[in-house]
Parts: structure tokens; sequence; C-alpha cells
């Protein structure tokens, strides 16, 4: 017990935190030792940014005390912070687009460098931890995992001996996980602590040494994520059992809903991905899933689906009608729906509020009155109806919803693209940043309307997700589609092959 | 009509006169818009500037004293800006329209007694030595400080900008304020500082505009300097050297277009007032075209309010 004590690098007692009238942070107290990766669990809106904003000096708590290495803790910025020990990578990247990756790290710290010191340090970083990264290149040319590097670097450069990581996996392909795991386990064996946040209850299990648990801003406890199954340390989060969903019954083969031929459609960017290849159908009551490592064309298949990018060359039958000429709008007034995965700015506008929000996706007028004028009761009995049913934590139908977490606004999304009660729904990333029961509520919304009847495409880079409710299942590699298989019949191992362009 | 009566190297060295007021006023407001900040202010900065620099000069008897006074009125008027956009967080636009629209009425007032009155001489100062090189001595060397001083700012501020970590800090803000402050840098300090900086430079090209170029005071005298100024930040694609460049276009062609009125060119003259700004404009659209990433400039948050997120 003594060690114990001995060995504690962070220590906060009975923090609280208020917005308004909601407690974000209620009485928690946590206690991080040092050389330990220590997850903060929970579900979106539990408090977990709140408490480390608040470790990190951008938040000062309403009442309770911090230590760190057995000293009085209140940082008032993020410098002290940075200057006492304590680094954050965020989840949203707190890097300039515009900027270099050198100037970006240059930026993060607190005293003036030497260019070549700089890059010195910089350098022996990137080999020790493998941190590849090309200085010299602007962010925005950037992938999510390099620009996370990025980050990464500029925290260890001002070698920290508490290391928050905000979601670190939630933008990232598998093997850039993998490759980051390696990163922290192997900043832990060498004395730096980390706080790691996130509700990806598998990566915990193999990552993490203790978890403390927080549900609705209280703590629940701490538990050792090794000696438990994901899904029992899933259940404390969410204080309830989590369910899975089963996919849709077999599908009715006859009913052709949507088919899909490509030969190859040329990307609008030089960092784009060429499409070649595509060859797909789905049939009423089906989920088609499709899986692949981001960056392999999903954007660009997610496009062309939608009618953002149209080309002649692409073959789309909509039920015996044939629209690969048909806008957005268009497609969306024939009974498709669209959940792109870029939830600000591309499937949501950020400065509208959520009834407005509702309203520009509404392509059947079912909230027009006569002379143009909206009806206002039935919207907002349509957006509550979202919010109720999706659990999307928000003040309320006229927040903005770039006010709402990114995990919320994805259930708002899905939900009202669900309640347009389409005939086919094309989904990018359902559940990306969402926690466990809600990603269950929203893969169980699919299959409902699945088995209404409505035929799904469900692009994820997801695995499980994919494997769980698809009928179908095919992969995206380098612009390629693989002939969709029944997932019954698809074996594990297959995958990695598939995914990695060996076999088809 | 006869072309030689045109002397090329006092055309060169009135041009680069005409442009200083530009120059300096473009440069604070590029300090201003990579800080993320649009002050459409500048016209009304720069005639503060003027007529604030006129009356000091003229009483204290000293053109120095009056650039300095131009400075410090152009900063105060910023200020008032500051105050608004930045505690208030009212829209950059109108704030900045409204400035202009002040300034303009303030200095009108301000200036009525003077009118007409001739301001103190400000003394050129001959560099020994290159000032006596043949054309190119008179062209770039026999000036006053001010236009020096222009000058050493465009290299300073490029470097500032380009070399220095609080200049790297100031285009942060710029680019993302949001981000910039989850860093915790003080947005808002920065953005008032830059404001500040941006007012006085407005200011200083005003007073030498009332002081120098003309050099006296009449009612609305910037005459659309401040929008030129505004319009060749944008064009220059936010960088100091290309801006220079931009406004020596413009002012080169203002002198030339007077000079062919004055020996008579048989060309409207409305065509001929025309032409600086159509000059610029064609030059820098040019320039911006050769290009295609020259959009870089463009700070990120240019024009948008920065509320604290928690």
């Amino acid at each position: 017990m003594n060690n114990k004590i001995e060995n504690t690098l962070f220590q906060c007692r009975a923090i609280n935190k208020e917005f308004g009238n909601v407690r974000a942070n209620n009485d928690i107290s946590i206690n991080v030792r040092s050389s330990q990766i220590h997850a903060l669990l929970g579900e979106n809106g539990a408090g977990k940014s709140t408490l480390v904003k608040i470790i990190y000096g951008l938040l000062q708590p309403d009442s309770g005390t911090m230590t760190f290495l057995n000293e009085e803790y209140s940082p008032k910025s993020p410098k002290d912070a940075r200057a006492l020990g304590v680094g954050m990578v965020f989840q949203h990247f707190s890097l300039f687009e515009p900027l270099t990756a050198f100037e970006n790290i240059l930026v993060g710290l607190d005293k003036e460098l030497g260019e070549k010191e700089l890059h010195a340090s910089v350098i022996m970083l990137s080999e020790s931890y493998g941190l590849e990264v090309n200085l010299s290149s602007f962010i925005g040319d950037l992938s999510a995992g390099e620009r996370q590097r990025v980050e990464i670097i500029r925290a260890l450069i001002q070698k920290p001996k508490l290391l928050i990581m905000d979601e670190p996996t939630s933008v990232l392909t598998p093997f850039e996980c993998e490759s980051l795991f390696k990163t922290l386990k192997k900043l832990a064996s060498e004395g730096t602590s980390i706080l790691y946040i996130s509700h990806k209850l598998k990566e915990i299990a193999d990552l993490c040494d203790t978890a403390s648990v927080l549900r609705k801003g209280a703590i629940v406890g701490e538990y050792d994520p090794k000696k438990m199954t994901p899904r029992e340390l899933g259940e404390i989060m969410v204080g309830q059992s989590l369910f899975k969903p089963k996919r849709p019954v077999a599908a009715n083969k006859s009913n052709k809903v949507l088919s899909v031929k490509i030969n190859e459609v040329k990307p609008d960017t030089q960092f784009g991905v060429t499409l070649k290849n595509i060859d797909l159908a789905v049939y009423q009551s089906e989920i088609l899933g499709i899986g692949g490592v981001a960056g392999n064309g999903q954007e660009e298949l997610m496009q062309v689906l939608t009618g953002e990018k149209k080309d002649r060359n692409v073959s789309i039958k909509y039920m015996d009608n044939d629209i690969e000429m048909l806008n957005p709008r268009e497609r969306r007034e024939i009974g498709l729906a669209f959940a792109p995965e870029e939830r600000l700015g591309h499937a949501a506008v950020g400065n509208l509020n959520l009834l407005e929000n509702s309203l520009i996706t509404d392509p059947k007028k079912r909230f027009q009155m006569k002379m143009g004028f909206i009806d206002f009761s039935e919207l907002s009995e349509y957006t509550n109806e979202i919010i109720e049913k999706f659990n999307v934590k928000t003040t309320g139908v006229s927040a903005l919803a770039s006010s709402l977490s990114g995990g919320n606004l994805q259930k708002f999304v899905v939900g009202r693209e669900i309640g347009q009660k389409p005939s086919l729904f094309i989904v990018n990333q359902p559940t990306w940043g969402v926690d466990p029961l809600s990603a269950a509520n929203i893969r169980q919304a699919i299959v409902d309307i699945a088995n209404t009847g409505a035929a799904i495409i469900l692009i994820s880079q997801d695995l499980d997700e994919i494997l769980e409710i698809s009928n179908k299942v095919a992969f995206l590699t380098n612009g390629n589609l693989s002939i969709p298989t029944n997932t019954m019949d698809i074996k594990t191992d297959e995958i990695g092959a598939i995914m990695g362009g060996i076999s088809d | 009509m006869d072309l030689s009566e045109i002397n090329f190297a006092v055309l060169v060295a009135s041009l680069i006169v005409a442009s200083t007021p530009l120059v300096l006023a473009a440069l604070g407001e590029l300090i201003v818009e990579k800080s993320g900040v649009l002050n459409l202010g500048v016209e009304g900065m720069m005639i503060i500037g003027a007529v604030t620099g006129f009356i000091v000069g003229v009483e204290t008897g000293s053109a120095y004293v009056g650039m300095m006074a131009a400075a410090m009125a152009g900063a105060l008027l910023s200020l008032l800006f500051a105050f608004i956009i930045l505690i208030m967080q009212a829209n950059q636009v109108a704030s900045g329209l409204a400035l202009t629209i002040f300034g303009l009425g303030i200095a009108a007032l301000m200036g009525h007694p003077y009118t007409g009155i001739k301001s103190p001489q400000i003394s050129t100062i001959s560099i020994p030595f290159i000032s006596e090189i043949p054309v190119l001595g008179t062209m770039f060397f026999q000036h006053d400080l001010i236009v020096y001083l222009s000058l050493i700012s465009v290299l300073v501020i490029w470097y500032f900008l380009n070399r220095m970590r609080a200049g790297l800090i100031l285009r942060s803000v710029g680019e993302d304020h949001d981000v910039a402050h989850s860093l915790g840098y003080r947005v808002v300090t920065i953005r008032f500082l830059a404001i500040t900086f941006g007012g006085a430079m407005a200011g200083v090209g005003g007073g030498y505009l009332s002081l120098v170029r003309v050099p006296q005071w009449t009612e609305g005298m910037t005459a659309g300097a401040g929008w030129i100024a505004l319009a060749l930040v944008v064009f220059s694609g936010w960088r100091p050297f290309r801006l220079l460049i931009g406004a020596y276009i413009f002012g080169g062609i203002t002198i030339l277009q007077l000079n062919l009125q004055a020996i008579g060119v048989n060309i409207n003259i409305a065509l001929l007032s025309m032409a600086p700004y159509l000059a610029t404009i064609l030059a820098l659209v040019v320039i911006s075209m050769s290009r295609f990433r020259g959009n870089r400039g463009a700070p990120g948050c240019l024009g948008r309010s920065f509320v604290k997120i928690t």
C-alpha cells in the first residue's frame, strides 16, 4: 500500500465543475501512478473531456484539489501545465493546417529553441518512438495518423511526465493504431504516465493498466481492464447490460433496390483514390457492409453514391431507373438517404440549429405548409423524436449543431436520415466516435429499417460493426471493391488478406 | 506633347513618395489581418492620422512631432475598434465600416479651421555617397526619414512573420484561434496588439499624406487610399514584398498619369485617372495567378469573432 502512494504521479480529489445547471464533473477523484497507462472510460458526455481540460489548465475547477509530483497543482493555463510536465494530445487535432509540421511543433513550445537543436530533438524522438513525419510538409496535406504523430512529437518534446491522450484512435486506421500503441507502451516503460481517454473497450483491455470509469460526471470505480472482458467493462460504463443488434432476416433476392457499376472514376484531387472495377447490388431488407482501411476510396465511393460527384461512366440503377446524373437532392426525393462521415460541414451545418438541420434534408417537404411557410410544430416534434430515440445529449432543438459533441451530432445525423424512412440508406461510419450503448442503438435502428424493407449500404472501418449487422460484405482496397460475399460464409482470417489486397 | 519633358528619375522619386502612405497603411493592415481580424476602418484611421498629424505639425512646427501624433491618433481610433470587436464581439465588417465613417466625419470637424494652411517642411535625408550616384541617387537615396522607415518596415515585417517565433504565434492566432487558445495563447491580447499596430501604421500613412505628400489639409483628402491599402493586402496574398510592389505600381501610375495630364497627352482624363486602379488590380491578379497555391496567404480565421470555448 505504501508503495502505491509513493508511486503516485498525479492525483485529483473531489473535482467539481458545473456548466450552467449541468454538473459535468461531480466529486471526481483519480489517482494516476507513474509509468502506467491509465484509462479514463465513459460515454459521450460523461465528463471525461471536462476533467482532462481541467488537468491541462484549459478549465478551472469550481472546487477540488490536484497534486502532481507530490506538490499542489493548479494550472491557470495550458502553459502552466506544460511547464510542470503535463502534455496533451487532443481528439480534434490542435494543429494549424496552413503551417508546416515543423512550425506547428515550434508554436507549441513555450520557449525559443534553435532550429537546428529542435530538428535534432524531433529526429531523435521520431526515431526512438517510430513517429515518422516529414517536417516540411503542410499539415493540410497530411493524413490523420501523420497529424497525430506531429501532435505527439510536439507533446513529447517538452518531456512530459504525464501525457493526456483524448480519444487518440478515433481517427486512425487499424495499422496506425497498432503503431500508436507501440509508442505509448514504450513511453510508459520509460516512465511517462499516460492518461488515456477512450470508449473503445478492446483497446483499453490491450493497452491500459488501470481504468477509471466515469458515468454522468461521477466516478463509478477503478478497475483492472486486464482482468475483465470488454463487455463487462462496457456494462459498467453504461450502467446497464449491452445488447447486440441482430442482422436483418435474410433478404428477398427478387427486389433489387440499387445496382452500381463503375469501370473507372478518377479523383478530383491529387490525393484522392481512383475507383476501379466496382460492381455491387443491394436488395430490399439487406445490409451490404463495405469495409476497408480509411483512404482506400470510401470518400470517393460515397460521393458517387450520393451524387455529389456525377460521372457519365458510372451506371447507377435505382429500382430500374438510371440515377447516375441526378444530384443529391433529386436522389433524396426518390427515397435515398445519406449520412456522410464528416459530421460538421458535410452532414450538418454547424451554424444552424437542430430544427433547421432537420429541415434542410427533408426532400419530401413534410414540414412545408402552404405558400412556403414552415410547419414548426411538426418540425420540432420530428426533431425531438430524434433526440429522444437516439439519446442525443443537447440543450434542445434550438441548439446549434456545432455545440453538440462529435458523437452526439453523429447520433442526430443518423437519426435524422433514418427518420426520413428511406428505401435506400447509405451511411459512412455511422458510429464513429459514438459510445458503445449509443452505437448499439444506432446499429439497431439501421437493422430496424432494413427489417421494414429498406436496403442499406454501410461503409465502415469498424470491422466488428460490419460483421455484426451486414448480410453481405465487400472490402475496398485501393479503390477496388471485392466481390460481395455472404457474411456467414466469410472467415476472419480471409478478411486480412482481402483488405491487404492480396486476394480478391 | 513632349514625352522628354518627363524626367524619369524624378518620376520614380515622386512615385515612391506617392506610394509611401499606401505602403504604411497596408503593412499595418497586413499584420492585423494575419492575426485574423479584418479592419475595414483603414480609411478612417488614415484620415484621423492625416488631420491630427497636420494640426499637431502646424501647432508645434515640427513634421516629426506631427507624424508621431498621427500614429497615436490612428492607434487610439483602432483601440475603439478593438474594444468593439474583441470585447463586445461585434461584427468586424460592420464595425470597420462604422470606423471609416466615424473617422471621416470627425476629421472633417477637427480639420475645418486648418483648411488652406501650409504644413511645416520635412527635411530630406540624402544618404552620403550613394545619393551622389546619377539617376539612382535621385530615385532612391534623397528621401525623407519616413520613406526609409517604410522600406525598413517591409523588411522587418517580413522577417517578423517568417523568421520569428512571435510572428509565428501571430499567424497561428489568425489561422485558427481555437487551436491557439487550446495551446494557451492569449488570442484577445495578441489581436489587441495587432490592431493597435495597424492603427498606428494607418495613422502615420495618413500623416504622411497631409504633411508631406500634399502637403496641406483638405476634407476627405485620403480619397480612397485606405481602401486601396486594403485591396493591396488581399491581392498581395498577405506578403509584404508583393504588397510593396503593388503599392509602387499604384503610386507609379498615379504619378505618371498626372505627368501625362500636365504635358497634355491626348487621352481622356477620366481614363487616365482610372489607370492606377486598373493597373494595380491587373498586376496583382497576374501575380496571384502565377502560383496556384497562392491562396495559402489568407488567414483561416479572418473576420471571425473569437468566442472562448469551454
